[in-house]
């Protein structure tokens, strides 16, 4: 293996129709019309000497090394800014070019430290290159004028250093920040000699605005800006393209490797999602790997009481499949089930779904997408016939409206937000519907056109006004209605959504949301042309999250966004493989490809391939899981990478159930909270020790690559098929890839995957089969998957969690972004230097009446339980709001949050709980007692495992 | 599983379904009674059935009861016919 090889073309690629012939060197080569010179030239294979210029960034033309000559044109223009032209005849390399090339070196080294030999960046350094490129072998000037040598390092960043002695001022950092990020958080402070790179006002990079995303240490040219990493052990030797664990963005990087040891993971130009950004999450917090928490052999105890003792893989192998069996035998065959992770690959899913319903028998299999997107699920099920968003995320770049509901998608899908950034920065209009006042409402170069500060769960009132807006002021794309949607259908909602107590000025009394706001909204996204909307876990979670799904795809069918590049309903997903774990049938009541199980003809198929006979009932969801525990009827829970007892409502509820059984199966990293009532622990392998498949938000596939041998032993499938086996269902798979072929054997829209394909594209987005060899970035062209579009009435009901005296506020949740969901992963990086604990954000008004300042403690309670935390006084919440994220076991933000739950499909109300925050001495009674049960749980008595 | 939460999860249905089909009742129970057989597990339909065959669903809104009788009938149909129909698999709660 080497490295993989990115060719840097020095600017963007250009999109024209129209393309133009010019000669470089004496070769003729066409290119498209805006191209630049220096492209075009190494289109050819021509590489013209550059510094300041790099593809990913528009032309700069400050460092006049890419200087050519120009047949009829005067002067040395630089290549990177100067367009090429018809029959231009260029010469990159003339006796001329040579001296001016070597001058300008002379002075770039006169005051650049000469210790290559020791510097981190050498074998990987632009400037050095250069030197070598141009030849050159003297510095007439010296070294002994004034100089930057002795400016001092500013290595307060947990993750890379800056070394401004060996800045040579090309701005690369500084518009990487800009034009890739969109941040703005660097400049260049001074002039002339005294020019510097300066984070904000002249502070520290850990002390600026900078949010670590690493564009500008990719962006680098020379060691100025490098991973700490680099600088501790050296170049990497090889890599392999690999794509992040995190998001539902799915980034790809390569993962730079010396060994087995991970020194850097740099993003990839070529990954279709990320076009080589990345975030601090996937940049840089790939450390919990191998931190020193991670379990890495298995262990059983006969109570959650006993401390754990370390076992070999067939002892717990065979405990568990023992105990499931002696279980089913006891109490039943639906006794038992399985929850299955969106982090883990889509082959893993299935062979978990496939374990519970060959294995154990019945359909008692969920995923935690139950309490993040099955609304998603539903509500795209029933308007347009499937379960996914309809765009690619190349698509925003062709929007002119883009619709915010529920998503902040700078924290929590960061990469995508720089795409739209970069397109609001353009001229799209943005309309955002968030109760809290998300850094996208303003941020630099961008504010929304329209924020509707709506009150926490009335999001369907506030869309269906949209809606009415639209109607009764014909703003109805009728003939799109007319050609692609049950007619009737939209009659009755167009009836519907035109009476009274949908218009704007009554949805104003109990959304808090100016009619105007409302008004301004609607019109905007009706008649402002390429309109798509982005939604998040801020829709979804709510007692009404798939009517407001539902909401937003009448919304899209009535004004005509679908079907085309820069509209559509775009679901963020969460979690990297949210959409694949749908996908794999990890609902209990569908088989892969969104097949009911009730459908007799896939249950047929899937009993051939498989040699059993399915149940034909759906089994238990997650919170149902729990409340047939409670009830005596569930006893026994394999769980694979996931932490329910901390991620899921209503704590208490949770803690009960899993109390309750017999046998509880955790299959993770590291001893996560639902350890604390587990029977068998099972090592879980990390992204970077397995392969397969991880499916994003955009219905993309992406190969993840083994880039290290397991820790733990075993890559996770392998784990499922050991028990699998051992509960009496024999599993055979050698690789990955050959569930993946079973995958597409027996699901239509994957008919046409294969790891071949996705190695020779890079990646593919479904549907994927004869139809549609080459995926299909955009859904719904010409007609819904299930044939006309179903408008449904969305009635607005509001949630039963309601604002009392006793608890006055409303508490919504939500991430932050440099921790990822429970931060089991994040946490065990250095990103707690970002947010080491969860805060409570509370208006000044709220906390004036209660005697709040920033930094106290505050008691935080529901009807549920309550919590302790730190207070943090804004303004980004409204008067009665609070807010928190849930990312620390510490706080558990979920002991404060209910069982409500959306009415279609039980994913839970995190989103609004009434509550009240008093002034607190620290944690509560519950934080010490948890945190004293949670030590407990975690001794281990370690016994020699094999 | 708890009364209450199965007839509130009932109830939740109920409304949306009645909110969909305004004129025609009949249609709207259809729609929950194929809502509770798509996605409740059996032993769960079994538990909301036997409550209110118990008369133990006060809180039980006509149409989701009247939903939910539709299931029970349809259940004690199959059984007659000796096929297997919802709430007959599974061990008692």
């Amino acid at each position: 293996m080497s490295l993989v090889a990115e060719l840097d073309y020095g600017t963007p690629a250009v999109n024209s129709d129209t393309r133009v012939t010019l000669t470089i060197d004496g070769t003729a080569v066409t290119v498209p019309t805006g191209t630049s010179i220096m492209r075009a030239a190494m289109e050819m294979g021509t590489k013209i000497p550059k510094l300041c210029a790099t593809d990913s960034l528009a032309s700069f033309g400050s460092c006049r090394l890419c200087l050519v000559e120009i047949d009829g044109r005067a002067g040395t223009p630089a290549s990177c800014t100067t367009p090429v032209a018809a029959n231009m005849i260029v010469h990159t390399q003339t006796p001329k070019l040579a001296q001016l090339r070597k001058g300008v070196m002379e002075l770039y080294i006169s005051d650049h430290p000469l210790d290559c030999l020791t510097c981190a960046a050498n074998g990987d350094c632009e400037l050095q290159d250069m030197a070598g490129a141009v030849g050159l072998r003297q510095v007439r000037y010296g070294y002994e004028g004034a100089s930057h040598f002795a400016s001092a390092k500013d290595n307060s960043n947990p993750y890379f250093s800056f070394d401004p002695a060996k800045c040579i001022v090309c701005s690369r950092c500084v518009r990487a920040c800009e034009e890739v990020q969109g941040t703005f958080a660097l400049t260049i402070d001074g002039r002339g000699f005294a020019s510097k790179v300066s984070p904000g006002m002249g502070e520290s990079f850990i002390g600026s605005e900078c949010v670590s995303c690493g564009a500008c240490v990719q962006a680098c040219p020379t060691a100025t800006l490098i991973e700490k990493k680099v600088i501790e052990v050296g170049q990497p030797e090889h890599s392999a393209v690999t794509t992040c664990a995190y998001c539902g963005v799915g980034c790809s990087f390569k993962a730079e490797m010396r060994g087995e040891d991970v020194v850097r993971m740099v993003p990839w130009k070529d990954g279709k999602a990320n076009h080589g950004h990345s975030c601090v999450k996937g940049r840089f917090a790939w450390g919990y790997a191998t931190h020193k928490e991670r379990i890495l052999n298995p262990m059983i105890r006969a109570k959650i009481t006993d401390p754990w003792r370390e076992v070999s893989w067939e002892e717990a192998i065979g405990h568990a499949a023992s105990e499931f069996k002696r279980i089913q035998v006891q109490y039943g065959k639906d006794s038992v089930g399985g929850i299955s992770s969106s982090r883990c690959t889509i082959e893993e899913v299935y062979l978990v779904q496939k374990l519970v319903r060959a294995g154990f028998g019945n359909n008692n299999i969920d995923t935690c997408a139950r309490v993040c997107h099955s609304p998603t699920g539903y509500g795209l099920s029933e308007t347009f016939g499937t379960s996914a968003g309809t765009q690619d995320f190349d698509s925003v770049d062709h929007s002119d409206v883009i619709m915010i509901v529920g998503a902040n998608p700078t924290d929590g899908h960061p990469v995508f937000a720089s795409r739209m950034k970069r397109r609001l920065r353009a001229g799209a209009k943005l309309i955002i519907v968030d109760p809290r006042r998300i850094d996208l409402v303003r941020t630099p170069h961008v504010e929304a056109t329209h924020h509707l500060p709506l009150r926490p769960g009335t999001n369907v009132a506030v869309l269906t006004a949209m809606a009415h807006v639209i109607v009764t002021e014909g703003l109805v794309n009728e003939a799109f209605v007319r050609e692609r949607c049950e007619w009737g259908a939209f009659s009755e909602w167009a009836a519907f959504v035109a009476e009274p107590q949908n218009s704007p000025a009554e949805v104003e009394k109990l959304s808090g949301v100016p009619a105007q706001s409302i008004v301004d909204a609607a019109r905007l996204y009706a008649t402002g042309g390429n309109a798509a909307i982005y939604y998040g876990l801020g829709v979804t979670e709510h007692s009404q999250g798939s009517t407001t799904v539902i909401a937003i795809a009448n919304l899209a069918m009535a004004t005509g966004n679908l079907g085309r590049a820069g509209v559509g309903v775009n679901p963020l997903r969460g979690q990297n493989n949210v959409q694949g774990a749908c996908d794999m049938g990890s609902f209990p009541h569908e088989l892969p490809g969104y097949r009911h199980i009730g459908d007799a003809p896939t249950r047929a198929l899937f009993d051939a391939a498989w040699g059993i006979t399915l149940d034909a009932e759906p089994g238990l969801r997650i919170p149902n899981m729990f409340d047939a525990a409670v009830g005596g009827s569930f006893k026994g829970l394999y769980v694979q990478g996931e932490d329910i007892l901390q991620s899921d409502p209503d704590t208490h509820h949770v803690s009960a159930g899993l109390a309750a059984m017999e046998c509880v199966v955790v299959q993770d990293l590291f001893l996560n909270e639902t350890a604390n009532y587990a029977h068998v622990f099972l090592p879980g392998s990390s992204f970077l020790e397995r392969d397969g498949i991880f499916i994003n938000a955009e219905r993309r596939l992406q190969r993840i690559r083994r880039v290290m041998s397991p820790r733990n032993g075993k890559a996770d499938w392998e784990i499922t098929q050991a028990l699998s086996n051992a509960l009496g269902y024999a599993m055979t798979y050698a690789h990955p890839g050959e569930i993946m072929d079973e995958v597409a054997r027996l699901t239509p829209t994957f008919s046409g995957v294969s790891y071949e394909k996705l190695d020779d594209m890079g990646s593919v987005q479904w549907p994927c089969n004869e139809e549609a060899p080459a995926g299909t970035p955009v859904m719904h062209i010409g007609g819904f998957v299930r044939g006309l579009g179903r408008f449904m009435i969305t009635e607005y009901q509001p949630t039963d969690e309601r604002s009392t005296r006793k608890f006055p506020l409303l508490l919504t949740t939500g991430r932050i972004l440099s921790q990822y969901n429970v931060g089991a992963q994040t946490r065990r990086t250095d990103n707690v230097a970002w947010h080491e604990e969860d805060l409570l954000e509370i208006h000044p008004a709220d906390a004036d009446a209660r005697g709040i300042r920033t930094g106290d403690w505050v008691r935080l309670a529901s009807r549920a339980g309550e919590t302790a935390l730190h207070a943090k006084v804004t303004d980004r919440v409204a008067p009665g709001v609070v807010y928190t994220t849930f990312h620390h076991p510490t706080t558990q933000a979920n002991v404060i949050t209910t069982d409500y739950s959306d009415w279609a499909t039980n994913c839970p109300e995190y989103k609004v709980t009434a509550v009240q925050v008093t002034p607190s001495n620290g944690p509560s009674e519950w934080q010490r007692r948890y945190a004293e049960q949670s030590e407990r749980s975690r001794r281990i008595v370690a016994e020699a495992a094999d | 599983m708890s009364p209450d939460r199965l007839i509130y999860m009932a109830n939740q249905i109920g409304k949306f379904f009645a909110a969909q089909e305004r004129a025609n009742e009949a249609r709207a129970v259809a729609g929950i009674a194929a809502h509770l057989t798509k996605f409740w597990d059996p032993r769960m339909r079994r538990d909301i059935i036997g409550q209110v065959a118990n008369g133990q669903a006060d809180g039980l809104d006509t149409l989701p009861r009247r939903a939910v009788e539709q299931l029970a009938d349809s259940a004690a149909q199959a059984l007659g016919a000796g096929s297997r129909g919802c709430g007959e698999k599974g061990q008692p709660a």
